[in-house]
């Protein structure tokens, strides 16, 4: 049965004879990448656009309907050297994208009038100390009028949608204080200029937009970043299930075309997509992912397969019963919601600060307005200088505090390769002083790998490596992967349970058991040495080689650990792994403490324990088995390479083969988190500048627009300092 | 100070050009590929012989 790829799935027709596709690329990271794939996809006859997007890593391609298969861009993107799968743009990133220049044509609208604006008040603030005539002045106020007044009609758009919705919902959030601040300021503003007054705001209120609309494109575009790579990674892992379209013919389809009814073929050593129940066939399964009980158990017509089930020996034929909701898209997509929540949490702070600001700032305008009155001014100037009291309080260094930091470090992290899960991660990721790692998947790399590679020769190797590439099982993959083979070698036929067998030149090469081979007198020695590892064998005529394979400690695990300890941070080992793998693996990387054989139950009470001792426990495991340990401790991280995320609660998940991200986010968090910390005394200290001059009426526009954009811009760059993380985490 | 007449809406009338040339470009999706409109520019026009 040769199956045919199905990625109709992802084809848009745009009507005018054209299909248009979206691929997701690896590797592409450099002009000349850009202009290879272009001018490689653009030669085949019939594309008639070929465009890479850099920035989101992605390839955007239209050719004349029906005239090519979209299976033939991804294979001609493997000759070229590039991975590619197509993607399914997800509804909410287009949402993200039109909200992301709406805020950016607001921040152009504004700034442009802040700009003119400010043009016409420095004759103005200049004419009032010289000798300016009041028709001059009017003349350049009304003109400020005529700018200022659709401009902030169109661009506080955000802020004002905002608070309306908070009033409605009869809750109050920091866009409250800056809308009733912007209006105040521009109303108060129109009404002096008929008056023929000295002063108007307009410069002011149209600043104070420009800057908070900068804050929040910026925030908005990390997270849009973020998402556009979680979801290239989600489609790069290419998902597919083995349909069958016909009662022997079959098609490879996205996860995200298989319907419940369908059946789908489970080839032996592949992980089920779906959750159904098996017509078909006789197999054993390993169902450790799911419920952790790593001994295979048969499977027969009516066994239930769930998501992440492994088939170990015979094919399945598998009715879907529930089309997934366990893929890594979804999963992805899950995530960031979470991440998007999490944030509207650092939104809730602020809230919450709003909630006191408001009132004590509303009681202090209208104490200044009376003062003045008792003081015996005019009511007209009193209620002027409780405006300004007004205006001058609008939040927006403390509206740019936290989110501008968080922007920062995110971002930071992100390239770094941490996707933060929960808004608060960082707060609580600052205060860790204690790490407990998991062994197997966090430590160590989830693949298998050869470890005495270098004791066999090259050309064996890589003879082993093609032969592999016929074999499903997991060890014989691992033998693949190491030897890097990409040609697999033609008449191989498969021994269940034996190995794989051909012919090269006329003589028999053979690759399985060691006793398949005749070489369990080396298996033997090697297992003697290194009784974790696997062992498969290979010949080739007459010569006899072992391959050891076992997982491996990921290659800059020693360097992480040891800056840890540096840091003063204690590090733990708690595995559900046998004693000599662990003690193994804790003396290589100087851990101290470990524990083996430890049941999930035991992990939570160890954690428990150190909680009562005290320590802030961050907890690094895979997500899978340890799923209960993480959502214990203090503050969690996963690699986001366990293999499917389902049940996945930690507040941070790192991507790539190396533990440095761990170290990192330590870093950039307790960075951030000092950082944080600083911009609100900033802030408060502006207040305790700014309002006590408002108070004394000497709150001209010329004061308003130095201290307010004095204090943004002063908060601004001290959060671009979160760029780097604290020092000696690497 | 009649110049204030011509100064004054061609000041603006200049600074309007901006504006709409900056809505033009973000229209035109030219904000989309930050990075990979950096490296065009740099890149070298080759003779593209298949086409």
């Amino acid at each position: 049965m040769q199956a045919t790829r199905d990625f109709s799935h992802y084809v848009r027709h745009l009507g005018s004879g054209l299909s248009h596709i979206d691929l997701a690329v690896e590797g592409v990271s450099c002009a000349g990448c850009m202009s290879k794939i272009e001018r490689g996809l653009s030669a085949l006859p019939d594309v008639t656009l070929a465009r890479v997007n850099l920035t989101d890593r992605r390839v955007a391609l239209e050719w004349k309907e029906g005239s090519l298969d979209p299976a033939r861009f991804i294979d001609r993107l493997a000759e070229l050297g590039y991975k590619a799968y197509p993607f399914e743009p997800i509804r909410a990133e287009a949402i993200e994208t039109e909200q992301a220049s709406f805020l950016l044509r607001c921040l152009g609208v504004a700034a442009f009038a802040a700009m003119n604006v400010m043009m016409l008040s420095i004759p103005v603030w200049s004419g009032n100390v010289t000798d300016m005539i009041p028709e001059q002045r009017d003349f350049f106020h009304w003109l400020s009028a005529l700018i200022a007044l659709p401009a902030v009609a169109y661009s506080g758009q955000p802020f004002f949608a905002s608070a309306w919705r908070a009033l409605r919902a009869r809750r109050t959030n920091m866009d409250v204080p800056i809308s009733i601040g912007i209006v105040l300021a521009v109303a108060m503003s129109v009404v002096e200029t008929i008056h023929h007054a000295e002063h108007a705001y307009f410069d002011a209120a149209l600043m104070l937009l420009a800057f908070l609309l900068a804050g929040r494109y910026l925030d908005q575009s990390m997270r849009r970043k973020t998402r556009a790579v979680a979801g290239n990674l989600a489609a790069l892992k290419g998902e597919t299930a083995t349909k069958f379209v016909g009662t022997d013919e079959i098609s490879v389809v996205p996860i995200a075309a298989v319907q419940p009814g369908d059946i789908v073929l489970l080839r032996p050593g592949e992980r089920s997509a779906v959750d159904g129940s098996v017509t078909e066939g006789q197999s054993k399964i390993d169902q450790s992912l799911i419920t952790g009980e790593t001994l295979p158990v048969k499977a027969g017509p009516g066994t239930a397969v769930y998501a992440g089930t492994l088939n170990l020996s015979g094919a399945l034929r598998v009715r879907v019963a529930a089309a997934s909701e366990g893929t890594l898209l979804a999963e992805i997509s899950r995530l960031l919601e979470n991440a998007v929540q999490a944030r509207s949490r650092y939104v809730q702070l602020a809230d919450r600060a709003s909630r006191l600001y408001a009132p004590v700032v509303h009681a202090a305008a209208l104490l200044t307005m009376l003062g003045w009155v008792a003081y015996g001014a005019t009511w007209h100037d009193a209620i002027v200088t409780a405006i300004a009291v007004l205006i001058i309080t609008c939040p927006c260094a403390l509206g740019l505090a936290i989110p501008a930091v968080q922007t920062v470090a995110s971002g930071a992290m992100f390239r770094t390769g941490v996707l933060l899960n929960s808004g608060d991660a960082i707060e609580r990721m600052a205060a860790v002083d204690r790490v407990v790692f998991d062994k197997t998947g966090t430590l160590t790399l989830p693949e298998l790998d050869v470890t005495n590679a270098a004791d066999v020769p090259q050309e064996v190797f890589e003879l082993a490596g093609r032969l592999a590439l016929a074999s499903h099982h997991p060890v014989a993959a691992a033998v693949a992967r190491a030897a890097g083979a990409r040609t697999p070698l033609s008449g191989i036929e498969e021994l269940a349970g034996q190995g794989v067998r051909g012919f090269v030149k006329g003589q028999e090469i053979r690759l399985g058991r060691p006793s398949f081979c005749g070489a369990d007198k080396i298996a033997n020695e090697i297992l003697a040495r290194d009784p974790e590892a696997s062992v498969v064998a290979f010949r080739h005529g007459e010569t006899r080689h072992v391959f050891a394979v076992r997982q491996r400690l990921r290659r800059d695990a020693a360097d992480a650990i040891t800056l840890l300890q540096k840091a003063g941070i204690e590090v733990e080992i708690l595995s559900g792994d046998r004693e000599p793998a662990v003690r193994h693996a804790a003396q290589s990387l100087g851990i101290l403490e470990w524990r083996a054989d430890v049941t999930p139950a035991d992990k939570i009470a160890r954690i428990e324990e150190l909680k009562r001792q005290g320590a802030k426990v961050l907890m690094v495991g895979d997500g899978m088995n340890d799923a209960p340990a993480l959502a214990a401790a203090h503050v969690s991280m996963s690699p986001v390479s366990a293999t499917h995320l389902s049940q996945a609660t930690a507040d941070l998940v790192f991507l790539g083969d190396r533990l440095a991200p761990v170290v990192g986010a330590i870093g950039f968090s307790r960075k951030a988190l000092g950082l944080m910390r600083q911009n609100l005394w900033l802030a408060a200290g502006y207040n305790l500048f700014a309002v006590p001059l408002a108070i004394a009426g000497l709150a001209t526009p010329l004061v308003a627009a130095v201290a307010m954009s004095g204090s943004s811009l002063l908060v601004i760059l001290n959060a671009l300092r979160a760029h780097r993380g604290a020092r000696g985490f690497g | 100070m009649e110049v204030l007449v011509f100064l004054v809406p061609m000041a603006l009338a200049l600074g309007g050009l901006g504006l709409m040339g900056f809505l033009w470009s973000l229209k035109n999706g030219q904000y989309d590929d930050l990075e990979g409109a950096g490296w065009r520019a740099i890149a070298d026009d080759e003779p593209n012989p298949e086409r």
